[in-house]
C-alpha cells in the first residue's frame, strides 16, 4: 500500500534519513518508532507529500507521491490518505461539526446537507455528540484528538497517518485513542502508519514495528519480536534506559 | 560542541602570544574530524566568528586585535551570506504571489471565504479609518489656511484639503492603518496555523491553503483597500470642510466650488491606482510572511513585526515611485 524505496533526506548539512527502504503492507498498521530526531514525523511529512526527498521515491496507494510535480496532482494521490496530527491541528475558527465536516465540504465538494449524514455518524461512532457546537479551544486535548480521528475519518481513506497520537495525553485518555485506532481500523479496514515512541504501548494496534536510529532502519518486526530482541538500541529504547549506544541528543 | 568562555578560560595557560587561525583548531579542536572538504569548510565558517570573538573578548590585552585577514575573510563571507540569502528570499516572495495571482482564476472560487475577508480587513476597520481621516482632514484645512493666508489664498483651502487626501494622504494613510490593524493580524493568524500544523493538515486533506487561505486574504485587501481610501478621503474632505467653514470662518460656497474646479478625474485615477497597488502589496507581504513564519511564540512575533515593518517601508517607497510615475503618466 505504501512503498517507500531508497529515500535520502537533508536539511543543509544535517542528514535526517538515509537510503530509507519500507514496505507498508494494506490492511495493516505499521509503527514507526524511534527516538526523538531520528526522522519519523519527517518520513511521515515525506509519505504526506509535503515534504520532497532528495533521493528515492514513495508509492502511495500505487500513484508515486514523489514524482507528481503540482499541487493538484499530489492532491489527488492525498485524497486516499487521512492523518491525525500530534496536536490534532484542528481549525481554531471553526466548531467541533464544522471540522469533522471540512474535507467533505471543502474536498469533495459536498453540501452541507448532504455531508451531515457522515459527520453525524462519524460524531455517534467517537461519542462527539455532545462537543458539536464547542470550538476546539474549549474541549480538551483528549476530545481535540478524538475530533481529529473523525476528521481523518470522515474522507474513508486507505490509508491513515497517526502522528504520536498520544503525546500529551494521560494513561486512561491514551488507551482510549489505541482503542478508538483499532476499532476504526477494524470496522474500516484501512491501512494504517503509526508514528509513535511510546513504548510497548503501541505495540497493541500494530502489526509491524519499524525502529529508525541516524535516518535509518535498526530493526523491523512484529511487536513480539520487537519485545524478544536482545540488540542493545531496542532494548535500550524500550526500557528507557539513558545508558546504551543510543545517545540523547 | 565548545563555548567561547571555555576557549577563553583555556587559553590563558597555553597561548603567549596571539594564534593564527589555523593553529585554533589544532591547539583546541584535535578531534574534529576535518577530513573531507564540507566538514572542514563548516567548522572554518563557524570557527573563524568563534575565533573572533575569543580575540575580542580575551582578558589578554594582546589578544584583542582580530587579526586583519581573518576580520575581512569573515565580513566578506558574511556579506555573501547576506546577499545570497536575500536574493533566495526575495525570489520565494515573487513565487509566492505568482502562486496567489494564478491561484485567483483557478477553481474552486470561495465566494464565502472572500466576504468574510473583505469584512474583516473592510467592514471592520471602517470606524478607525473614518475617525482618523476626519481629523488628518482637520488638521489639513488648518495647516492649509495658515499656509496659505501668507499669500492671501485661503480661498485654495478647500482644493488644498481635498487634493492632499485624493492624492496621496487618503491612500498612504490607509494602508498604515490598515496593515496595522489587519497586516499584523493576518500574519500572526497564518502563522499560528503554520507552527499548529493546521497548514499542513490543509494539505494532508488535499486543500491547497493558497487557494484556500492567501488568496481570500489578499484579494480582500485588494478590494478593502480603495472603498477603506474612499470613505478616508471622504471623511477627510468632510472634516476639512467642518473645520474651514465652522471654525476658520471661510465661506462654504468658496470651499465647495474651489474644490469642485481644482479635483479632476485624473486625481481621483491617482489615487485610486496607488489605492489598489497598497492593497497587493498590503495582502502579498502580511501572507507571505505569516506562511514563512518560523517556529514558536518568538517566530511569531518576529514576522508579525516584520510584517508591518516590510509592508509600511514598501508602501512609503512604492508611493515616492508611483507619485513620480503617475504625474508624468497623467500631466
Amino acid at each position: 500500500m505504501i512503498s517507500v524505496r531508497g529515500v535520502s533526506k537533508s536539511f543543509g548539512s544535517q542528514v535526517v534519513l538515509q537510503n530509507l527502504n519500507l514496505e507498508v503492507a494494506a490492511g495493516k498498521t505499521t509503527t514507526i518508532v524511534g527516538p526523538s530526531g531520528a526522522g519519523k514525523s519527517v518520513l511521515l511529512k515525506l509519505i504526506m507529500g509535503i515534504l520532497e526527498p532528495d533521493e528515492g521515491e514513495i508509492e502511495v496507494c500505487g500513484y508515486n507521491i514523489t514524482s507528481a510535480r503540482s499541487e493538484r496532482e499530489k492532491n489527488e494521490i492525498r485524497e486516499n490518505l487521512g492523518v491525525l496530527f500530534q496536536s490534532a491541528a484542528l481549525f481554531d475558527s471553526l466548531t467541533v461539526y464544522e471540522n469533522i465536516a471540512f474535507p467533505l465540504v471543502e474536498r469533495k465538494g459536498l453540501k452541507k446537507e448532504e455531508a451531515h449524514e457522515r459527520v453525524v455518524h462519524l460524531l455517534r461512532a467517537l461519542s462527539l455528540t455532545k462537543y458539536v457546537q464547542k470550538l476546539p479551544q474549549e474541549v480538551s486535548i483528549g476530545i481535540r484528538k478524538r475530533v481529529g480521528l473523525a476528521r481523518a475519518l470522515a474522507f474513508e481513506p486507505k490509508v491513515l497517518l497517526f502522528d504520536e497520537p498520544n503525546t500529551g495525553l494521560d494513561p486512561l485518555v491514551g488507551q482510549e485513542v489505541y482503542d478508538l485506532i483499532s476499532e476504526s481500523q477494524k470496522s474500516q479496514g484501512f491501512t494504517g502508519v503509526v508514528i509513535s515512541h511510546e513504548l510497548p504501548e503501541v505495540f497493541q494496534v500494530s502489526d509491524r514495528v519499524v525502529m529508525l536510529l541516524g535516518g535509518r532502519i535498526i530493526m523491523e518486526g512484529t511487536p513480539d519480536e520487537f519485545q524478544q530482541t536482545k540488540r542493545p538500541e531496542v532494548v535500550q529504547f524500550l526500557h528507557g534506559s539513558v545508558e546504551g549506544p543510543i545517545h540523547i541528543q | 560542541m565548545y563555548s567561547t568562555a571555555q576557549l577563553i578560560k583555556d587559553s590563558k595557560p597555553k597561548i603567549a602570544n596571539p594564534p593564527l587561525f589555523g593553529d585554533v583548531k589544532e591547539w583546541y579542536f584535535p578531534d574534529i574530524d576535518c577530513s573531507d572538504q564540507e566538514s572542514y569548510e563548516q567548522f572554518s565558517v563557524f570557527s573563524k566568528v568563534e575565533y573572533l570573538k575569543l580575540m575580542s573578548d580575551s582578558p589578554n590585552p594582546s589578544f584583542r586585535t582580530p587579526l586583519p585577514h581573518v576580520m575581512i575573510l569573515t565580513r566578506i563571507e558574511r556579506l555573501g551570506a547576506w546577499v545570497l540569502d536575500s536574493i533566495q528570499y526575495w525570489g520565494k516572495a515573487w513565487i509566492f504571489l505568482w502562486r496567489i495571482l494564478s491561484g485567483i482564476f483557478s477553481p474552486p472560487f470561495r465566494a464565502r471565504l472572500l466576504f468574510q475577508q473583505v469584512a474583516q480587513i473592510g467592514f471592520h476597520s471602517t470606524f478607525v479609518v473614518a475617525l482618523i481621516g476626519i481629523f488628518t482632514g482637520a488638521v489639513l484645512a488648518v495647516q492649509g489656511e495658515y499656509t496659505l493666508s501668507k499669500f492671501g489664498a485661503t480661498a485654495f483651502t478647500g482644493p488644498a484639503v481635498a487634493l492632499s487626501l485624493i492624492r496621496e494622504l487618503g491612500p498612504v494613510l490607509t494602508a498604515l492603518m490598515v496593515i496595522g490593524r489587519s497586516g499584523s493580524a493576518i500574519t500572526a493568524e497564518l502563522g499560528i496555523m503554520k507552527i499548529t500544523e493546521q497548514v499542513d493538515a490543509l494539505r494532508s486533506m488535499a486543500v491547497d491553503p493558497m487557494k484556500y487561505l492567501m488568496v481570500p486574504r489578499f484579494l480582500a485587501g485588494v478590494i478593502a483597500m480603495p472603498l477603506l481610501s474612499a470613505i478616508f478621503i471622504a471623511i477627510g474632505i468632510f472634516g476639512g470642510y467642518l473645520v474651514a467653514v465652522g471654525v476658520l470662518g471661510l465661506s462654504s460656497g468658496t470651499f465647495v466650488s474651489q474644490m469642485v474646479s481644482a479635483v479632476g478625474p485624473v486625481d481621483v485615477y491617482s489615487g485610486f491606482i496607488k489605492a489598489l497597488v497598497f492593497g497587493v502589496i498590503f495582502g502579498w507581504i502580511s501572507c507571505f510572511k505569516g506562511y514563512t513564519c518560523s517556529f514558536g511564540a518568538i517566530g511569531v512575533n518576529k514576522a508579525t513585526t516584520q510584517s508591518v515593518v516590510t509592508s509600511s517601508v514598501c508602501i512609503l517607497v512604492t508611493d515616492y515611485f508611483l507619485t513620480s510615475i503617475l504625474t508624468r503618466v497623467f500631466l
